[in-house]
């Protein structure tokens, strides 16, 4: 007598089913591949009318343009950029302007929101007021506006370059924007920087080694010590040996405008100024949803636990309104990156600007140009939504939810 | 299934109507009963709308002109005010009949966008303006300037070959409109406005102190500004190119929006040719035979149009220099109609 496990009905084919019919079984499928296929019919037939009606039309088609030469200038470039570099390379350009304007605000943003929250939540009259007031304030001003505004305010409050404010002799502020010494690589510069990764990937390796510690053998280690010898006595030491890794090239006053340094455009500092703060006054509506949604229960826990309030706030309501925060944060992130594309207005180059607008105008090519710039925000999108599931995600599990 | 049948109807219907789109252009302004012009946001002496919403300028005649040839009524116009970088788009898309809107021909925009030149309305170059306290005297002397520009135009290029042919740095803001250029100009954002020289002039009457400011001598480009018509309907642009010729010759001949009723009755063989009581060049356009007379009396000739918007009888007073006759010294000059 045989004593084996019985085999399990095959179920791949059902789960097969399922997973392509629904309940509907193989009919299903097969209304859903003749939806997906008239779909498909339906976008090569907008796609090859569009191309015939071009052509008729004799206007140019195709992406073959953004291999030509662009011919004209943009005033802020993270990579290197000229007037006889390409569409794609203009592309480029100003996509990386919507990102650093994007990730910059999007940090403003949520520090602003965090901390406006908590002077919402605070018991101290005054605070909660303010934090009131400028919610209210902010959130019902459209948001094109307020970008006008400081861009004006900003300009308007500034001199002009010959006379700038100094800062130490070293940085100026004019209504060209502010100017800072720019770092110029030296001698040490490759043992300096590999000397700091070191520092870096020790210290978390630490940190990580005492984290276990802590929890699965219950003791404490003092390691901060041992990182701040890391961080700072590594680098130190090697620039002692191979001299500095640096050196500061210092902005100066030649004709019109600063010439060295790096600097930071006040169409820059506006945006910034306006997505975020405009920004931040959801936030901190969403924030103090989430923190309310935890139960008062938690904070009198925490208390009874010997926690002090902070500590409290820190490690029991915080990470479980995160739960309630993220979602409708993510929502806030993602508007936060589409209306820098207000940015037009004010003259800094971001995509839209300088690919969507400029480069539209110079090539004709509107549909690709316009299906570029969507594809390019549908993705930003995407991906953000992406990292902020995972972090969701994570969080909720840290929970054990 | 019943979805699915919508869904095609759908398209198919979508599919046949974007391949008929191809029209007469003449037809869809006479059944319309407007002709509709793209202009600009606000140019004073080319285009711009007065305190009552009624546009004037050299542009806006344009449009009354070619009302006047169609439907000899020079109101019948819908003006769309367009940025430069949405202009060509809404030409190409049908929704204005013609572009008026100080565009440079180039063979760039004449070859690839689908749109056509149909001449040449005003000769201009690209300038630069500068503040009077600046001391610069020459373009030559901008090196590190900062320079307003509006985007989406010929002159954001220009600018950019002529710092690099001359071996001068710059840093260029660019904005979407024309306003936002000027005002950020005059809160000192840059030390340069460039754009058209005639539209230098126009912008610098907006300013708040018009005599601080300065034109310099350079011009740094051919700016040859006309109306645009879409490819692939001849008889449109026809039209549009006759109309232009018909106020050119008008003004070759002396007639006038005051004197055409009396020219109309000499017996000089020209001017009964052109005025329409012999021959029929009007209805081969599509027009009628009077199409001249209509135009003269809608807007004037060239020469009249040219003052009343941007010459001597203007704000603007701006020489007739390269846009005067062929015969007076400038470029002006239209094929006989005969």
């Amino acid at each position: 007598m045989s004593t084996e496990a019985r085999n399990p009905p095959p179920q791949i084919a059902l789960k097969i089913r399922r997973l392509l019919g629904g309940k509907a079984g193989w009919n299903g499928v097969a209304i859903q591949f003749a939806f997906a296929a008239i779909l498909g019919w339906i976008g090569y037939e907008i796609v090859s009318n569009a191309r015939a009606n071009l052509e008729n039309q004799h206007i140019a088609a195709g992406f073959g343009f953004l291999r030509n030469n662009a011919g004209f200038d943009v005033n802020q470039t993270l990579i290197s950029y000229t007037g006889s570099d390409t569409f794609l390379r203009v592309f480029m350009v100003g996509l990386l302007n919507t990102l650093v304007v994007s990730v910059v605000g999007i940090i403003f943003a949520t520090l602003i929101g965090f901390i406006v929250a908590l002077c919402r939540l605070s018991p101290n009259w005054l605070l909660s007021r303010v934090g009131e007031i400028y919610i209210e304030i902010i959130r019902n001003l459209p948001v094109l506006f307020q970008i006008l505004f400081w861009y004006l305010a900003v300009l308007a409050a500034l001199p002009n370059p010959r006379q700038s404010i100094s800062l130490l002799g070293i940085a100026f502020i004019s209504n060209r924007g502010l100017v800072i010494p720019s770092p110029i690589g030296g001698s040490g510069l490759q043992p300096f920087l590999a000397m700091l990764a070191l520092g870096v990937v020790a210290s978390l390796a630490l940190r990580f080694y005492a984290r276990r510690a802590l929890f699965q053998e219950g003791r404490m280690i003092r390691i901060w010590p041992t990182v701040l010898g890391m961080l700072v006595g590594l680098p130190l030491a090697t620039m002692l040996v191979f001299g500095l890794p640096f050196t500061f090239e210092l902005p100066q006053l030649k004709g019109f405008n600063f010439a060295g340094g790096s600097r930071i455009i006040p169409e820059f500092v506006a945006l910034t100024l306006a997505l975020s703060t405009y920004t931040a006054a959801f936030i901190a509506e969403i924030v103090r949803a989430g923190i309310l949604s935890v139960h008062k229960g938690q904070m009198e826990a925490g208390a009874s636990l010997g926690l002090s309030r902070g500590a409290t706030l820190r490690l029991v309501v915080v990470p479980q309104a995160m739960r309630v925060i993220v979602p409708p944060l993510t929502n806030q992130y993602l508007n936060l990156t589409k209306n820098s594309s207000l940015a037009v207005a004010i003259g800094y180059p971001d995509l839209v600007s300088v690919f969507a607008g400029t480069s539209l105008s110079q090539t004709g090519q509107a549909i690709e140009i316009i299906a570029m710039t969507m594809g390019i925000y549908l993705l930003i999108s995407l991906l953000t939504s992406a990292i902020m599931s995972v972090y969701g995600w994570r969080v909720s599990r840290s929970l054990g939810a | 299934m019943k979805r699915v049948t919508l869904t095609l109807t759908l398209a198919l219907a979508a599919g046949l109507s974007a391949k008929a789109a191809d029209a007469q252009t003449l037809k869809t302004v006479k059944d319309r009963g407007m002709l509709s012009c793209g202009v600009s946001q606000g140019l004073p002496g080319f285009s711009s709308p007065d305190d009552k919403g009624n546009w004037t300028g050299l542009d806006v005649d344009v449009c009354r002109a070619i009302a006047g040839a169609v439907f000899n009524d020079p109101t019948k116009v819908k003006y769309v005010p367009l940025s430069a970088k949405d202009r060509f788009t809404a030409l190409q898309s049908g929704e204005i009949d013609v572009l008026s809107r100080n565009t440079t021909w180039t063979i760039s925009r004449d070859t690839s966008l689908g749109a056509n030149f149909t001449g040449v309305t005003y000769y201009d170059g690209q300038g630069f303006m500068v503040k009077k306290s600046l001391k610069v005297n020459s373009a030559l002397e901008l090196n590190s300037a900062s320079v307003c520009v509006q985007t989406g135009t010929t002159t954001e290029q220009n600018l950019a070959d002529y710092f690099k042919a001359n071996n001068m740095k710059y840093e260029v803001i660019a904005f979407g409109t024309n306003d936002e250029t000027v005002k950020a100009y005059e809160a000192g954002r840059c030390d340069v406005f460039t754009t058209d020289q005639s539209g230098l002039y126009a912008n610098r009457l907006k300013l708040a102190n018009p005599n601080d400011h300065m034109v310099l001598p350079e011009i740094i480009s051919k700016e040859p500004l006309g109306p645009m018509v879409r490819h692939g309907d001849d008889q449109w642009f026809d039209i549009v190119k006759w109309t232009l010729f018909a106020m050119v010759t008008a003004e070759e001949l002396g007639v006038t929006s005051k004197n055409i009723d009396e020219k109309a009755k000499l017996e000089n063989p020209e001017l009964k040719r052109v005025l329409g009581t012999d021959g029929n060049f009007g209805e081969q356009l599509g027009l009628t035979k009077d199409w001249v007379v209509r135009i003269v009396k809608a807007v004037g000739n060239y020469g009249e149009v040219f003052d009343r918007n941007v010459g001597a009888g203007s704000p603007l007073a701006i020489n007739r220099g390269l846009n005067n006759l062929w015969n007076k010294g400038g470029l002006q000059y239209a094929p006989p109609i005969r």
